[in-house]
């Protein structure tokens, strides 16, 4: 059997193990293994490579990998799980780096034709928007950045110029490729200040959805590179990747009815305001006399946001979780589709913070058992449980489901001031007949609460 | 032809991605993502080849990159989904959640 044979081979098994474990990551149960089988499948891919006859020295790969499998291991390690957006983000934009570069050295091998030229400008299109675009968007949801659009007049024109000049140098390198060749160089560059100018406009609260697609980009530069190289194993990962970013992208856009070419030129917030004001009278609440109405339910649902992570609330959440159900209630978390900063960053949150996943509750089914709750506890969200996206036409997040919490019995809102979200729209929710505001710091309040219980 | 077998193995590819994904529930669309973005780091395979190719002075830096940059996203991509997944528990089967 020759090398080539072999390394091929055992590229389909490669390929077998991502199959099987992008469907094990599907379900709670065999996540963990399915994560290894793809971890084993990658392990595999990479090391017959070392076999291939095209490699003649090991001294720089060795050390690369080193290097690179250092820093990811350190910051794997270190992140904690509130920043793990911002975390997925940098890999997303490393992965987008890796491929623009595997596209560009493909040009070093000798004279290339235009097929592959055209390969190598996709990955390096691709790879270099994923790039920059990753950094703006963990520089937005790392609060390094101010999270609010950034939109300006020409902005549509800057763009569509930009995309022009994409297309105009992309076609002439095809014409001519070369390593060497200046227009190689101006493509990179334009490629970088797109992705730069294509997550500016996007408000922090539209983040999840950015974060899927640049995974989706991630994969799909892969993908180009994959037939620059002419290596199939890039191709088929690559494009599951893509096509999953994509389906997460679909999911996020629906969870907030908006669709992505909305989410991705609109300028959240920055174009639409209210006409309503919202006017009612905010009914507080103490600590002790929400501690005789939580002790008198039987049916209590939790609703976080992000809020609760900022406040580190999770545990203290946990522990009045536990002192609820000592007392025979039945404790749900109901969790929106985007609440948090990423899909589904709201349940590693509070996996961390040990609640059992078959406690978590989707939107819809939250919704469905609504009536029969005594308490509702907003902790720290605000957009995903606000009526006005269903009641005010003039809101600009009308038409968004929402998480229906004034359906239930009473409505706690836990809340540092009365101050707007994180989309900064108005929620007539805190002037509702049955809500009571719990005011400030989250974690301190549900500690109060843990306290009452147990004293 | 290779064009043509190679678009084949992309569309066949990009059908199973979505009829993988399409049913994972939202409760793991975090580690999903975080695990399909590690999968993306196959690109190393590409950088390895490159890198190992001995070309010498830019184009060796530029592999060189390339694997750095694709390890960061493998490795760090998936030990962090472990270390996600390792927190996910069912209700009380052993006491571990306590």
């Amino acid at each position: 059997m020759s090398i080539d044979m072999f390394i091929n081979l055992s590229y389909i098994v490669a390929a077998i193990l991502f199959i099987f474990g992008l469907k094990q990551l599907g379900s709670p149960d065999t996540a963990r293994q399915g994560n290894l089988l793809s971890a084993v499948g990658m392990a595999i891919a990479v090391f017959v490579t070392l076999f291939s006859t095209g490699i003649l020295s090991y001294g720089t790969i060795i050390i690369c990998v080193l290097i690179g499998g250092g820093i990811g291991a350190y910051a794997a390690q270190k992140v904690e799980m509130t920043a793990m957006p911002e975390m997925v983000a940098v890999f997303n934009g490393t992965g987008g780096m890796a491929s623009l570069l595997v596209g560009w050295v493909a040009l070093f091998g000798g004279s290339v034709d235009s097929f592959t030229a055209f390969t190598v400008v996709l990955s390096i299109i691709i790879g270099g928007v994923t790039f920059t675009g990753s950094l703006i968007a963990y520089a937005k949801l790392s609060e390094k950045m101010d999270g609010k659009p950034i939109v300006f007049d020409a902005q549509r024109a800057v763009n569509a110029a930009i995309i022009g000049a994409i297309v105009l140098l992309g076609y002439f390198f095809v014409q001519d490729p070369s390593a060497s060749s200046s227009t190689l160089w101006l493509l990179i560059i334009l490629a970088f200040v797109f992705g730069v100018m294509a997550v500016i406009p996007i408000g922090g609260a539209d983040m999840p959805v950015v974060i899927s697609l640049l995974n989706s980009y991630s994969g799909l530069a892969a993908c180009a590179a994959g037939f620059a190289i002419d290596n199939n194993l890039l191709i088929v990962a690559g494009s599951l990747v893509g096509s999953a970013g994509i389906i997460l992208t679909n999911i996020m856009c629906k969870a907030m009815n908006r669709s992505l070419a909305n989410v991705l030129f609109s300028g959240f917030g920055a174009v639409k305001h209210s006409t309503k004001t919202t006017e009612g009278e905010v009914k507080p609440i103490v600590v002790e006399d929400a501690y005789l109405i939580l002790e008198a339910a039987s049916n209590v649902m939790f609703v976080p946001g992000y809020g609760m992570a900022v406040a580190q609330a999770q545990h203290a959440v946990r522990e009045l979780t536990e002192c609820l159900e000592e007392n025979g209630a039945e404790v749900s978390f109901a969790i929106h589709p985007v609440a948090g900063r990423m899909p589904g960053h709201m349940n590693v949150l509070l996996a961390e913070a040990n609640v059992p996943y078959d406690q978590l509750i989707e939107m819809d089914e939250a919704n469905a058992k609504m009536d029969f709750v005594d308490v509702a506890i907003v902790i720290g969200a605000n957009d995903v449980v606000n009526p006005a996206a269903n009641e005010d036409d003039t809101s600009p997040i009308y038409g968004m489901p929402v998480i229906e919490v004034p359906r239930a019995r009473t409505v706690f809102v836990l809340k540092r001031g009365m101050a707007a979200g994180f989309s900064g729209v108005d929620n007539p929710l805190f002037f509702g007949e049955n809500t009571r505001m719990l005011f400030g710091d989250a974690k301190a309040s549900i500690t109060g609460l843990v306290a009452e219980f147990k004293g | 032809m290779e064009i043509i077998y190679l678009t084949f193995i992309l569309v066949l590819s990009i059908f199973l991605g979505f009829e993988l994904i399409s049913k994972v529930p939202a409760t793991l669309h975090t580690p999903l993502m975080s695990g399909a973005n590690a999968i993306s780091g196959i690109t190393l395979v590409g950088a390895v080849l490159a890198a190992g190719a001995d070309m010498g002075g830019f184009a060796e830096l530029l592999a060189g990159l390339a694997v750095i940059t694709a390890s960061v996203n493998v490795v760090g991509g998936y030990m962090v989904t472990n270390r996600m997944l390792s927190m996910f528990k069912k209700k009380d089967t052993t006491g571990a959640a306590k």
